[in-house]
């Protein structure tokens, strides 16, 4: 072990541990603002409850995004010293942007809104909620523009040995990032939308505040509907993008080895990187991979043995996670109609009212899978074609990258712990009734 | 030019920082010697509840824009503060969920548990800020390739440890009076005094900071050949008495404004005094990580003072109003969240 490698896996600690929580900012902030306004245009005491309810559990997974992020953001220098010297120029200045755009906005107003039930007006109240939501997507657009010009780097000139900017536009309008901003938003949404949906039918089958959580429940159920539907379509456009952008990826996501036109796709592979093959195909539909990734059956699929050696990343973990999101990707919108079908049933489906208990994790295992591929399918690279991530990491001690994992790695597990212990004991408890 | 502005607007971010989240990492430090019982305790959380996680943000504000304007200064700072950076997050991170996950337990021992964090977090990270600011103050054994030849012991020398030891009292010092301003009663008394008697322990201690600056750094070079600068160490002096005065009148909050202005000029003190280096290199100068051999291109200089020329002060004004509107006394229960 070297400090690269100890500090690939203190990264992907560091950043999977963040994107547990991150979603469900992302989309609860959203649909608690939508319960207050309707609290505020109705009047109606039962909104205010239900704002408060889900607040509690938004507020305790936002005290773990927000201490964690705070690690992100130092890990680039503290880890990446010669990466965050080369693209600095471009890559610092988003960053810079994310925290003075949103983060302030986001930080100070969620305060306002914790402690301003009585203090400041009805709808200023709300407005403030809105601000939160507003300031969350809004920092993940920065930071995904970052990562975008990771994956795809655009707008930039070689000069003075570094990455210098030269067309901010460009960076802000990069073709890739948009697809990855809303991919992630859509996939984060659903997320939301789940846990809503989730939590909302345990308390239905123990016919607990009933009322209260039939609308939680429709509420969540409109947002895990629609963008599950959105996040599997909008994925087809996002992996076109990635054809035409890292070709590497593609292939080790399919487990492509030949260079060949109407490339099929098989049902069931199982990829042999030893030997460059796969050991088993069964299923094949032809011509399928050629029109997924670019529309057209007839489109040249370039095969991994046709790019050198080094500059391959791991197909297992890649290939793996692509489908494990893209199987839980068509499970998810099938789950959703039924919950609509059975939306005023679910008192008397047991078994159903679990099964959607069970569905809470689920969307974040794909998302955190969409991310693996993303992540080790641009490996070997850390801008892709521009910088290798050997060439990355900071010149440190190997001992010190050592200790820093184990530490991260046991607080996060034990904050981990005490995060779902609390969640756990505020959904089951349900809204406080005065 | 854009170079100097960016680096007086990297100073005035950390100074920022610390004037903010120096109250809150204060009360924290003074709690396990203030607060008698658990409503105590509730008090001191309170008074850092609508404020602690918005002063956090000009760390990450701070840390982001040394990235964006001096990407290399970002890198090698960031890289050789390697082992006080990590612990300065385990420190912040212990800190930042006491305050949601203590109020949600009912035990004891869970409360018990969130209050050491909440301590040791808040002692740990004051501490570790000083030892690094009064190391890069000072210069650190960096290399021509940017690597640290030194280690964490070298960084507790006798300057960086008076540094941490002034950043814990000055920190405490403005954390009694924020409490001072929030709390009520006997609590509010509590605050005063412990303010009174750790006003002349922080004197003490920044009289000391100042002669010894002249022993071990270089800083006031910049001083002798620029003599307005005086006015900065002279700033920092008025900022204490006036607070003292203020104290003494019983007028808190202002006194609270004025230990703000005494911190803020002790921060640009040094960031003065190392003036153009961001990072002075102990082993020879050209080694330095400076405003010309680390900043970023005049392109994203000139966008990002743009955005940092809108945003801040939008960021302040919101943020002012928030100080002014919440800094109501704690009373009643209802006014206790956490
Ligand atoms: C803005 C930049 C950025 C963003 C938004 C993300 N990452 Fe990333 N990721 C990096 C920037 C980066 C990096 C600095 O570039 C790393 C470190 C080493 C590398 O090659 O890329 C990296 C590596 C990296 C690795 C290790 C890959 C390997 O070394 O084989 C994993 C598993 C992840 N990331 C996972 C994630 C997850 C779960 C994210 C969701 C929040 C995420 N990344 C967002
Ligand atoms: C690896 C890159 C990342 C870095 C450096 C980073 C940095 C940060 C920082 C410093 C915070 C704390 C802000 C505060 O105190 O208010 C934070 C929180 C947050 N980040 Fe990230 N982040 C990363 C990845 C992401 C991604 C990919 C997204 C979204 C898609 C995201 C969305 C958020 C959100 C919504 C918050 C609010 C707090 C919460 O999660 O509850 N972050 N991030
Ligand atoms: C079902 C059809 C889906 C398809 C075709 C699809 C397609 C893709 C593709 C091609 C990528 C790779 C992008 C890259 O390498 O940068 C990706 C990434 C990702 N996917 Fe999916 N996806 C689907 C469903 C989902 C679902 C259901 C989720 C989560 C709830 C999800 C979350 C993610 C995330 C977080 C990423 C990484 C960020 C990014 O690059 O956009 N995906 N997806």
């Amino acid at each position: 072990m070297d400090a690269l490698l100890l500090s690939r896996l203190q990264f992907a600690v560091a950043t999977f541990f963040h994107f547990i929580f991150v979603p469900l900012t992302l989309g609860l902030s959203i649909m608690i603002a939508i319960m207050e306004t309707k609290y505020v245009r109705t009047g109606d005491e039962e909104y205010k409850r239900m704002t408060k309810f889900w607040g509690k559990l938004f507020l305790i997974n936002f005290a773990i995004g927000i201490v964690t992020g705070i690690t992100l953001e130092f890990q680039f220098g503290t880890n990446w010293s010669r990466y965050s010297a080369y693209v600095g120029d471009i890559f610092g200045s988003l960053l810079a942007i994310e925290a003075t755009a949103a983060f302030f906005l986001e930080s100070t107003f969620i305060a306002v809104w914790v402690f301003g039930w009585n203090r400041i007006g009805k709808k200023f109240h709300a407005v403030t909620i809105w601000l939160v939501a507003i300031a969350s997507n809004v920092s993940a657009f920065w930071i995904i523009m970052a990562n975008g010009f990771m994956q795809h780097p655009v707008g930039y000139v070689m000069r003075n040995g570094r990455a210098e900017l030269e067309d901010f536009i460009a960076v802000i309008t990069n073709p890739f990032a948009w697809q990855q901003f809303l991919h992630v938003l859509f996939g984060a949404w659903m997320t939301a939308g789940f846990f809503v949906l989730g939590v909302s039918a345990y308390h239905l089958m123990k016919k607990n505040e009933v009322s209260l959580f039939r609308r939680s429940f429709n509420i969540g159920l409109v947002f895990a509907l629609v963008f599950s539907v959105l996040v599997a379509t909008q994925g087809h456009l996002h992996g076109n993008e990635v054809a035409k952008t890292q070709p590497t990826k593609l292939a080790a996501m399919e487990s492509h080895w030949e260079t060949q036109t109407n490339a099929p796709m098989y049902l069931i592979t199982v990829p042999d990187p030893e030997n460059e093959r796969n050991s088993v195909e069964l299923l094949g539909i032809p011509s399928l991979l050629s029109f997924l990734a670019y529309s057209n059956p007839d489109a040249e699929v370039v095969g991994l043995k046709d790019f050198p050696k080094e500059d391959r990343p791991p197909v297992w973990i890649s290939f793996l996670s692509f489908r494990l999101m893209v199987g839980l990707g068509t499970l998810f919108p099938l789950v959703c109609l039924l919950a609509w079908f059975w939306r005023d049933k679910l008192p008397d489906k047991q078994w159903f009212a679990r099964l959607l208990i069970w569905f809470i994790p689920l969307p974040i295992i794909a998302l955190e899978a969409g991310w693996t591929l993303a992540e080790v399918g641009r490996q070997p690279w850390i801008v892709y074609g521009m910088m290798r991530t050997s060439d990355a990491v900071s010149p440190i001690d190997t001992s010190q990258v050592a200790i820093t994992l184990v530490a991260i790695t046991l607080l996060y597990t034990l904050l981990g712990f005490a995060e779902v212990y609390l969640l756990k004991r505020v959904a089951e408890r349900g809204p406080v009734t005065h | 030019m854009l170079e100097t502005i960016w680096f007086i607007l990297w100073g005035v971010l950390w100074a920022l920082y610390f004037v903010l989240d120096g109250f809150d990492l204060g009360i924290g430090m003074l709690m396990p010697f203030l607060a008698k019982d658990e409503r105590d305790r509730r008090i001191m959380y309170n008074a850092q509840g609508p404020f602690w996680d918005g002063n956090e943000v000009w760390l990450i504000t701070a840390g982001g824009v040394t990235f964006a304007a001096f990407p290399g200064t970002y890198a090698v700072l960031f890289s050789s503060l390697y082992t006080p950076l990590l612990l300065l997050l385990f420190a912040l991170i212990i800190r930042g969920v006491t305050f949601e996950f203590r109020h949600l337990g009912e035990t004891a021992r869970w409360k018990r548990l969130w209050d050491i964090c909440h301590f040791l977090g808040s002692f740990l990270a004051a501490l570790l800020l000083g030892v690094a600011f009064a190391n890069i103050f000072m210069g650190i054994p960096i290399d021509a390739q940017g690597v640290n030849e030194g280690n964490l012991l070298s960084l507790l020398n006798s300057y960086g440890l008076i540094g941490g030891i002034v950043f814990v009292l000055v920190f405490c010092f403005h954390g009694s009076l924020w409490l001072s301003v929030k709390a009520s009663g006997e609590m509010e008394q509590r605050a005063k005094a412990t303010a009174r008697g750790l006003w002349f322990i922080v004197a003490i201690g920044a009289v000391v900071f100042l002669f010894f600056s002249a022993v071990f750094t270089k800083l006031y070079d910049n001083y002798l050949a620029n003599p307005v600068l005086f006015l900065i160490p002279i700033g920092a002096v008025v900022g204490l008495l006036l607070s003292r005065m203020a104290l003494g009148q019983n007028k808190q909050a202002q006194a609270f404004l004025w230990s703000g202005l005494f911190i803020l000029c002790v921060a640009f003190f040094g960031i003065a005094g190392i003036y153009p280096a961001l990072l002075p290199s102990s082993l020879n100068p050209a080694y330095s990580m400076t405003i010309t051999n680390s900043s970023s291109s005049t392109l994203t200089l000139q966008i990002m003072l743009g955005v940092a020329l809108v945003m801040v002060p939008i960021v302040l004004i919101y943020q002012l109003w928030v100080y002014k509107h919440f800094s109501y006394k704690l009373e009643t229960d209802e006014d206790l969240y956490y």
